[in-house]
Order: C-alpha cells, then sequence, then structure tokens
C-alpha cells in the first residue's frame, strides 16, 4: 500500500517549509518513526519521522523546494502489503529476529550465562545492520555515514574501530563513495553534489555562497529592525572584578556537578533580569495601540550557530539563580549546537543579551531583535589600571557593556538609569555568594 | 612456614595462606588493642593453620577460641571494637555467616549512623569464602553479593599475597566493619612477592593486573588468576585483554572500570558468585549508566549459575565453577564482536 507524505504544519502560524535534505533515497527502507527527512521553516529544522514502515517509492520535492503545508512530498510504500518488499525490509518483528543472533552469539552454556539479548529498540544503522552506542556516536562525531562503512565485526557488524579507521581514511566531509557492488539505485537529490558546495561556513574568494532559508531571515529581520525602530546606542564599563573572582572559585565544581561550563554569562543575564525588573520600560514593545509593558522577563541568547545567528530564550529568568540560569542557558546553546531548538526555544523574548565579549570584542552597537525595547551586551573582561574613589591606582578587571534601545519607546533618562543600575548590580556580586 | 626470603628486592616470596598469617602476626605485635577470636583460632591453630602458635605466643585474652556462635562472635566483637580494641573476629568458614547477619548488618554496619559518630565500628570479620576445593555445600559458598547492598560496610577480596597484606593492614586500621574475604582455593595455589615491613594498600582501589586494548575483564578472587592467565593464553592469538582485579568490592573502583571501559569499549565481567543479583549487576548498571556511548558491545556476565549450592560431586562443582577455557572463548568472542 503506497502511503502519501505531506509537508507537515510544523507551528500554529506556519504555512509552509522547505525540504532542507532527505534523508533517505528511493529504494531505502524506513522503519516507524525513523527520521526520513528534515524539513526547515523559518529559524527552525525538524526532523520527520516517518508514519509507516516501508520503501521510500519516490521524493516528490526536491532538496531546497518551498511548498505550503499539505503538499505532497513524498510516497512510501508500506511493507506487509501486496508491494513486494526488498530483501532486509521485513515487518519490525522479523528485523528483531533476524537481528538478535548477531547480538547474541551462543553462550557459554555452562555457566547460564548469556549476552544480553535485542532489547527491541531500534538502533539500526542505514544498512539496516544493528549498531553500537559507541559506533553510533563515533560515527555522528566524525561525520562517518554508516552505510558505507564495510563492518569487520562478527556477522559484517561496523565496529568502533571501523568508524576510527574510516575517519581517518576521509579526515572532515564523509567517506568519499566506495561504491557498494551492485548498487543501481537512481541518483537521488541527496547524493548529487554534497562536497565542495559553497558555504558560509567554508567561505572562499570569488563564491556566491546560496543564500539558506535561515539566512534569509536572518537578513529580512535585521533590515526591518533597523528600519522601523530608531536605534539609539549606549555604553558602560563596569568593575567585573569580585564577580570574575567568584566564578573562578565555583566553576571547576559547577563542571562537575552540573556538567555546565560556569560563563560570566549567567551572573550577567541575573543583575540584567534584576535591573530589568526594576525598570520594566526595559522590557516592553512598542506597537501602535501602546507601548506594551511585558508581564514575563524572557530573556534571549543572541548565538552563531552553524553559520546562523540563533536568539533562543530563557523564559522567566527573573525567577531563576544563576545556577538556574547557567543550566537553563547550558541547555540552549547545546541545543543550538546540535541544531535540535524548537519553536518554543525561540519564541516570546522580551530582552536580548549578546555575549560578544566570547569572541574579544570590547565595544559594539547590535541591532534590536523586533519587537524588543533594548538589547545589551558583555564585552571581554580586560585588565585595565582604575583610578578609584580614593586616588589610588588599581589594576581591576573590566568589563564594558553596551546597549542598543529602541527610542520610540525609551529615553535617555531611562536607559541610563537601567544601565547604572545593572552596573551597580554587577559591581555588587561576589566575590563570594551563593549560586 | 616456607617462607623464602629474596634479599635482593626486599621481598618474601608466600601464598596467600601465609600473608594472612604473616600480616595476622605483624598486628598483634604492633598494636595491643588487636585480638582475634573464632571457632578453632586458638588450640587448633585455624583449620587452614592461620594462627598456629599465636594462642602460646598472644595468650588466650588475645587469641580467643568461641563457642560454635557466629552471632556472638560478631556480636561480642562489636562491643570490644565500640570500647576501644580492634577485634579481628574469623568466621570459619563464610557459609556460617548467616546466624551473625544481624549482628553485621542490623548493627555494626550502622553504628556510626546511629550514634551519630560517638561511636565507631573498627572491626574486621575474616571467612574464608569460595569453591573448587571439594568442599560441597557448606563449604564452598561466596556470600559478598548478600552484604553487598549494605551502606556502612566494606567488602574486601584480594586475590595475591601483596594485595592481602596491605588491605589486611587496611582494614585493621579502618575506623569502619571491614568484611574481609580470602579465597579459600587462592590459599596454597597462589604464591607472590610481598614487600617487607609495614604497608597499606587504598581501601576502594581496582588494580590494572594486566593492561590490554580489546576486551576490559572484571573480576575478584580466584577467578581473578584464571582470567590473568587466560588473557595470557590470547596475547600470543593477538587479543588484547585488559585485566582489573577488583580487591575492594565495596567500595567499588567506578574510575578505574570506566577508564578501562572507555578505552577498550568492551566489558566482561567474571564472577563465581551467583549470576543474579550479583557484585556483576552493580558493575554492569554502573557502566550502562555512565559509559553507555562508549560501549561497542553488550556487557557480559560470567558467573555462577542459579542453583541453591555447590555441589559435592566433582561433575556438579566442576558445572557451577566456571573454567579457564570458558574465558578463553567469552574473551575471545567479545574481542571478535
Amino acid at each position: 500500500m503506497a502511503t502519501t507524505i505531506t509537508m507537515p504544519q510544523l507551528g500554529e502560524t506556519v504555512t509552509e517549509g522547505t525540504v532542507a535534505q532527505w534523508l533517505k533515497k528511493p529504494g531505502d527502507s524506513v522503519e516507524k518513526y525513523e527520521a526520513f527527512v528534515e524539513i526547515s521553516t523559518d529559524k527552525v529544522n525538524a526532523e520527520v519521522p516517518a508514519p509507516v514502515t516501508g520503501v521510500i517509492r519516490e521524493l516528490i520535492v526536491k532538496e531546497g523546494e518551498t511548498v505550503p503545508t499539505g503538499t505532497p512530498i513524498a510516497i512510501i510504500d508500506e511493507v506487509g502489503a501486496e508491494t513486494p518488499a526488498p530483501v532486509g525490509s521485513g515487518s519490525p518483528s522479523e528485523q528483531v529476529a533476524a537481528a538478535a543472533p548477531i547480538i547474541a552469539p551462543a553462550a557459554a552454556p555452562a555457566n547460564g550465562a548469556s549476552v544480553t539479548g535485542a532489547n527491541g529498540t531500534s538502533n539500526t544503522g542505514a544498512n539496516g545492520v544493528r549498531v553500537s552506542p559507541a559506533v553510533r556516536r563515533l560515527a555522528r562525531e566524525h561525520g562517518i555515514d554508516l552505510a558505507r562503512v564495510d563492518g569487520t565485526g562478527d556477522h559484517g557488524r561496523i565496529t568502533a574501530n571501523d568508524i576510527l579507521s574510516a575517519a581517518k581514511a576521509a579526515p572532515s566531509a564523509g567517506v568519499a563513495a566506495p561504491a557498494v557492488a551492485g548498487a543501481v539505485a537512481p541518483p537521488s537529490t541527496a547524493a548529487v553534489a554534497t562536497r565542495a558546495k559553497p558555504s558560509y561556513a567554508g567561505a572562499r574568494p570569488g563564491e556566491l555562497i546560496p543564500l539558506t532559508q535561515a539566512r534569509r531571515i536572518i537578513a529580512q529581520r535585521m533590515v526591518d529592525s533597523k528600519r522601523t525602530a530608531p536605534h539609539a546606542w549606549t555604553m558602560t564599563e563596569v568593575d567585573v572584578s569580585n564577580v570574575w573572582k567568584w566564578r573562578a572559585r565555583e566553576k571547576d565544581a559547577f563542571e562537575k556537578a552540573y556538567g555546565v561550563k560556569l560563563t560570566l554569562l549567567p551572573f550577567f543575564i541575573r543583575a540584567v533580569v534584576e535591573s530589568l525588573v526594576t525598570f520594566p520600560l526595559m522590557n516592553s514593545s512598542f506597537t501602535e495601540e501602546g507601548i506594551r509593558v511585558h508581564p514575563e522577563v524572557n530573556v534571549g541568547i543572541a548565538i552563531a550557530a552553524d553559520g546562523n545567528l540563533i536568539v533562543p530564550v530563557i523564559r522567566n529568568a527573573d525567577k531563576l539563580s544563576i545556577k538556574g540560569i547557567a543550566l537553563a542557558a547550558g541547555e540552549l546553546i547545546d541545543k543550538a549546537r546540535r541544531g535540535r531548538l524548537g519553536a518554543d526555544d525561540l519564541a516570546a523574548g522580551t530582552f536580548t543579551v549578546n555575549n560578544t565579549g566570547a569572541n574579544g570584542s570590547i565595544l559594539s552597537a547590535p541591532i534590536l531583535v523586533p519587537g524588543q525595547a533594548g538589547i545589551v551586551t558583555s564585552e571581554a573582561v580586560v585588565k585595565r589600571p582604575v583610578v578609584r574613589d580614593d586616588d589610588s591606582i588599581a589594576i581591576r578587571s573590566m568589563m564594558n557593556v553596551c546597549m542598543s534601545l529602541d527610542h520610540r519607546v525609551v529615553d535617555g533618562a531611562v536607559a541610563s538609569g537601567f544601565l547604572s543600575d545593572l552596573k551597580k548590580r554587577l559591581e555588587a556580586m561576589g566575590p563570594v555568594g551563593s549560586l | 612456614m616456607t617462607a623464602t626470603t629474596q634479599q635482593q628486592t626486599g621481598t618474601t616470596v608466600m601464598t596467600n595462606v601465609e600473608a594472612v598469617r604473616t600480616t595476622l602476626h605483624d598486628a598483634l605485635v604492633r598494636d595491643d588493642r588487636v585480638l582475634i577470636m573464632g571457632e578453632d583460632v586458638g588450640a587448633r591453630g585455624n583449620v587452614f593453620l592461620i594462627t598456629k602458635g599465636f594462642l602460646e605466643e598472644f595468650g588466650p585474652e588475645r587469641i580467643v577460641d568461641t563457642p560454635l556462635a557466629e552471632a556472638s562472635i560478631v556480636g561480642v566483637a562489636i562491643g570490644m571494637a565500640m570500647e576501644g580494641l580492634r577485634p579481628i573476629a574469623e568466621i570459619q568458614f563464610a557459609d556460617f555467616i548467616y546466624p551473625a547477619f544481624n549482628q553485621i548488618v542490623g548493627e555494626a554496619a550502622k553504628t556510626r549512623y546511629r550514634s551519630n559518630g560517638d561511636y565507631t565500628c573498627p572491626m574486621v570479620i575474616r571467612t574464608p569464602y569460595g569453591g573448587g576445593v571439594r568442599g560441597a555445600l557448606s563449604h564452598s559458598v561466596s556470600i559478598e553479593a548478600l552484604f553487598y547492598h549494605v551502606p556502612g560496610l566494606t567488602i574486601l577480596a584480594p586475590s595475591t599475597p601483596a594485595d592481602i597484606k596491605g588491605l589486611l593492614n587496611a582494614a585493621i586500621e579502618c575506623p569502619d566493619p571491614v568484611l574481609f574475604l580470602e579465597h579459600k582455593k587462592t590459599y596454597r595455589s597462589v604464591k607472590g612477592e610481598v614487600p617487607g615491613g609495614y604497608y597499606t594498600i587504598p581501601i576502594g582501589k581496582a588494580d590494572v593486573k594486566k593492561a590490554g586494548t580489546d576486551v576490559t575483564v572484571v573480576s575478584y578472587g580466584y577467578n581473578a588468576h584464571q582470567a590473568l592467565d587466560a588473557a595470557n593464553r590470547l596475547e600470543s592469538d593477538g587479543v588484547s585483554v585488559e585485566v582489573i582485579d577488583l580487591r575492594s568490592i565495596r567500595p567499588m573502583d567506578k574510575t578505574t572500570i570506566l577508564d578501562s571501559v572507555r578505552k577498550t569499549r568492551k566489558l566482561l565481567i567474571i564472577h563465581e558468585d551467583n549470576k543474579f543479583g550479583g557484585i556483576g549487576a552493580e558493575i554492569s548498571a554502573m557502566v550502562a549508566e555512565e559509559a553507555l556511548f562508549d560501549l561497542d558491545a553488550p556487557v557480559r556476565r560470567l558467573a555462577g549459575p542459579d542453583v541453591p549450592a555447590m555441589g559435592y560431586a566433582l561433575p556438579l562443582e566442576e558445572e557451577f565453577l566456571i573454567s579457564t577455557d570458558e574465558m578463553v572463548q567469552a574473551m575471545r568472542d567479545m574481542a571478535k564482536f
């Protein structure tokens, strides 16, 4: 039986989607719930699971093409119906049965000790052979396509060493097609021209880099923001010596306990949200009906990931401790790096923080996220000689904090009040305290 | 004793039983608080002759023959320990420890906690365990898993003379109760060099007896020696097996196990005690929790079968025990997997 797959609606307001990448090609078998296509809408990329187990008959929409939701994008021949199934694409239970002997070879019977049997979870490589957690992880880390690796283990199993050898043979960019004997699958769109395509990350002189969906959206937002919101800019310098010491004291234990690096960012965000609570006008939006002062403090963090600018949001950041902020930010950054941010992670921001100092900047003029009244940057922490109140000169860890503001909403007095408040809060933090 | 001194290295070659004997002897000489109590430890000099001559040398106040009453042996020792002595209670065979279960689990292990640290229980319970010596139903049992579940207890099971000396000294020094297991088949079959003078080995440290790259084997007791033999046999076939001797069953040395598994990506656990709910279950759960994405093969356990006891008849005993050949086969299979 043929099942037609349509462009899913990934979000309530979404009307169209782009096929970012086909994960299967015609003739490939696919299991129910196995991801077979990557769809991008707006800034969210989502892998879409197959609704049935079967074999891909046709991919209707090309990679890069955008179609309205509900448009047919692929046809899957369901297994178990009249359509003859290709070898190796039996029903799930048959597959488990076939794979079981590979996992559990005859065990020494004398002690009743047998290898742990098949656990029923789907853990197959593209060639239908089960792979171990180590193999799966190493393949992902080295960008190796499991379908192109010849297994040297028992019954042709792909071993961890096979992946490491493949990675050594073809550093980055996957394994160069080793030509599977007799494979005559029709050339799929996925296989065409995946190498040396001009890309944002690997830009070379003279190239024309095609615009990705995400890049188009970034561009549009930047232009919209600059055109509609009159940006004003201000800056202050902050003595972060004490909070810097505090962080240094806590960071090793924190990383050990939570697996997240403790940077200055959560301390900074904590101070920002406290100031936002004191200056609610900074946490508002300009609308034709009036200035909407937001009931929640949802702080976006600007992140560069995979050649894109993404701003995931920590919801209700004013309700979180420094530790809570660090963990929430750590999770969002990790998701961003792995391309796993969902629509919810990106929505509802009311103010944005940009950690420009991470790249060494000491001064920047950020562009507002459309609809928000302010964006602040934490610049690089640098040691400088500072003349203190008692006229002594001391070496202190200093950081600039820059802010762009929507001058329709906020005037200089409020903005300066906000920045001075933020400065005071940051300088009062540490050198000891509770996270 | 037949210990031969090797002057040039400052070590002495001795068997496991000699290591226990000399370490106990030195402790009695070194520390007046140390005393030994148990069935046949005095006049008989212990059934393995470990304490032969001790009664004459140290007197009946420090070498105490007890009735056949294990609950009393441990219970009296607990009282001595709480009041400042360093008793070493002997359970003649691990198979006899059950009457003392309540004293060990309900009292000794909880003394520090219950008294909020006012009292500790610095005692050692020594007992020979394990089969392979035609000991039949009541002289062959392994008991470690029964006590493994209990916080407050330290369980040691060293397999070489040098480890026995270092860990028995550490056990006597330990401020809390230690169950010290001696595999009786290793008593006279295992010989090794033992450094002279007093030393301790830290409790909770496993020992990599042989480094390797293809498979990690975790074992202890007599099985550890078999595993080492098996690994050495496979070396000529190009199979490189890392053998870890746990030595300390609780606390367990997670670091050494995880470091090794992350290197070899394969784990085989071998113990003579019953498989179900055994030490291997805990190790494999720990590895699954902490290193799943480093595993390139299912964790495998070679362990005793789930039958009530080891039979006396040779075929029954052999059926129960894990042979070195089986270990070789399991290691080979895992390396090939």
